[in-house]
């Protein structure tokens, strides 16, 4: 569905990408990994279509992804680390989730995002609520891959695993690819069919462990 | 103790002292600045006139804040001087405000227009204040629009630094991308991102700019670069009360100085709040 070829980017002369080959299929859930500083988030940027890569080149179904036009949201998402910093802090969590189109009752309820939470602004929200929130919005009914860059990394252990088991349950019944940028390699294990992982600016798939059993 | 048992709410504290005593200030301000504007046209005829009959009385019933020399009253006098400083400081802390919006904006547009605004910023805020405002009263031969341009040009830069930076970070956020990714375009991202943020700003920077606004006119009157001697103005009337002070006729002065001190006091305190008001909900400083 999604494949990038020989993506290329420096940053501030650092060569943080060369020559990133990927390829992510309808409804897949692949974790994407790799020490600090390796280039995941830069990676997921240039596939959300925020930062244009210095060279290679990205294909949706074969064709250039379509930018973001009024009433048509991208069909790439891409959910940034803090949601604290990815929500507008002035705004009601009723206008946060219409931002796009307006909210799907069926996403809201997967994600556990409660309507009594619709008047509050974000500094009344936990951290777990706000991700939630934030993840919501991001849904509509062309949605091809939604990107998660390191989204539950401020969240504790248990709200992690709800967060995620609830998310990656609505995207197999959507057939959404999930993207999930961790460097947990404990949560790609339980989450995703597959793992990737960034090295020297390439992608290499961890040896040994390509595959994880299903269920676990 | 009764309260202790009750669960605590997990709400923010968000104490509201600040909201309503910014709020008892601005009422103050606008009270005051409202008594000041429609007061002066509201006194009686022949009260700013010359009277041959009172000259040089201290403070009496029928003058209660004395005369001048020229047998002026000092009260009717303060007032009139006072709501003109005000209509010359709305005008100039007005202009100066646009000036700032207009570069502060600017400066998003592009990196070049940013290092132009960045350099020009700094440029203004390097030269000696009021040095600059001299030379622009005396460029524009002095006056009331001589003042008025003069506090315009020179009053921009601290809120246009703000601005400049509230918006760049806005237009780098997280929540600005995902409303394009969503479809947002740019001007609605303008209008329903940056604007709900840079308009308490504008208005906090507003209300700062006016006192000083107020104070430089004095200033300029006062060196005989602003306002026409011949008008009823706070500098004009310092300026003339210096001889007076030596002949120990101290309420000629003290009027026309305490009524300035007020009436910048009350808006600098109302900035100050307003400030203070638009911090925490921004995010920034």
């Amino acid at each position: 569905m999604l494949t990038a070829r020989d993506l290329a980017h420096a940053i501030g002369g650092r060569r943080i990408l060369d020559g990133a080959d990927l390829d992510l299929a309808r409804g897949e859930v692949v974790g994407l990994g790799g020490p600090s500083g390796s280039g995941k988030t830069t990676l997921g940027r240039i596939l959300a279509g925020r930062l244009a890569p210095d060279r290679g080149e990205i294909r949706l179904d074969g064709a250039i992804p379509a930018p973001a036009r009024p009433g048509v949201p991208a069909p790439v998402q891409h959910a940034p680390q803090s949601a604290e910093l990815a929500v507008d802090p002035r705004w009601p969590v009723r206008r946060i989730l219409a931002n796009g189109l307006p909210p799907d009752p069926e996403v809201l309820d997967a994600l556990g995002v409660r309507t009594e939470w619709a008047d509050r602004r974000p500094d009344q929200l936990s951290g777990g609520e706000l991700a939630r929130v934030s993840l919501a919005r991001l849904f509509h009914p062309g949605l091809a891959l939604l990107i998660c860059d390191e989204i539950t990394s401020q969240l504790d252990a248990i709200e992690q695993d709800r967060l995620l088991r609830a998310l990656t349950r609505l995207c197999a019944g959507r057939r959404i690819a999930v993207l999930l940028i961790s460097h947990a390699g404990a949560l790609h294990a339980r989450f995703c069919d597959r793992a990737m992982m960034l090295d020297g600016g390439r992608i290499v798939r961890p040896p040994g462990r390509a595959r994880f059993p299903t269920g676990a | 103790m009764s309260d202790a048992a009750e669960p605590i709410r997990a709400r923010p504290a968000r104490p509201r002292h600040p909201q309503r005593r910014a709020m008892r200030h601005g009422m103050i301000a606008l009270a005051l600045l409202g008594a000041v504007l429609a007061g002066a046209p509201l006194l009686p005829e022949g009260a700013l006139s010359v009277d041959a009959a009172a000259r040089a009385l201290a403070p009496r019933p029928a003058h209660p804040l004395g005369t001048d020399l020229l047998g002026r009253d000092i009260a009717a006098r303060t007032l009139a001087a006072l709501a003109q400083s005000v209509q010359v400081g709305l005008l100039a802390a007005g202009a100066s405000t646009l000036v700032a919006l207009v570069l502060g904006l600017a400066a998003t547009l592009g990196r070049a227009a940013d290092h132009l605004v960045g350099g020009l910023t700094e440029l203004a805020l390097g030269l000696p204040h009021f040095v600059l405002l001299i030379m622009i009263a005396f460029a524009m031969g002095g006056g009331t629009a001589g003042v008025i341009v003069a506090v315009a040009l020179t009053h921009w830069p601290r809120l246009s630094r703000v601005l400049r930076h509230e918006a760049q970070v806005i237009a780098a956020s997280d929540y600005v991308a995902i409303s394009r990714a969503l479809g947002r375009s740019r001007l609605w991202v303008a209008r329903h991102h940056l604007a709900p943020h840079l308009v308490p700003q504008i208005v906090a920077g507003f209300v700062v700019i006016f006192p000083h606004a107020i104070l430089h006119e004095a200033g300029l009157s006062f060196i005989g670069l602003g306002i026409e001697p011949h008008l009823p103005s706070i500098g004009v009337m310092l300026a003339e009360s210096l001889r007076e002070i030596m002949a120990g006729h101290w309420w000629v002065a003290a009027a026309p100085g305490l009524g300035l001190m007020l009436v910048a006091l009350i808006f600098e305190r109302l900035g100050e709040a307003l400030r203070r008001l638009s911090g925490p909900a921004g995010g920034t400083t």
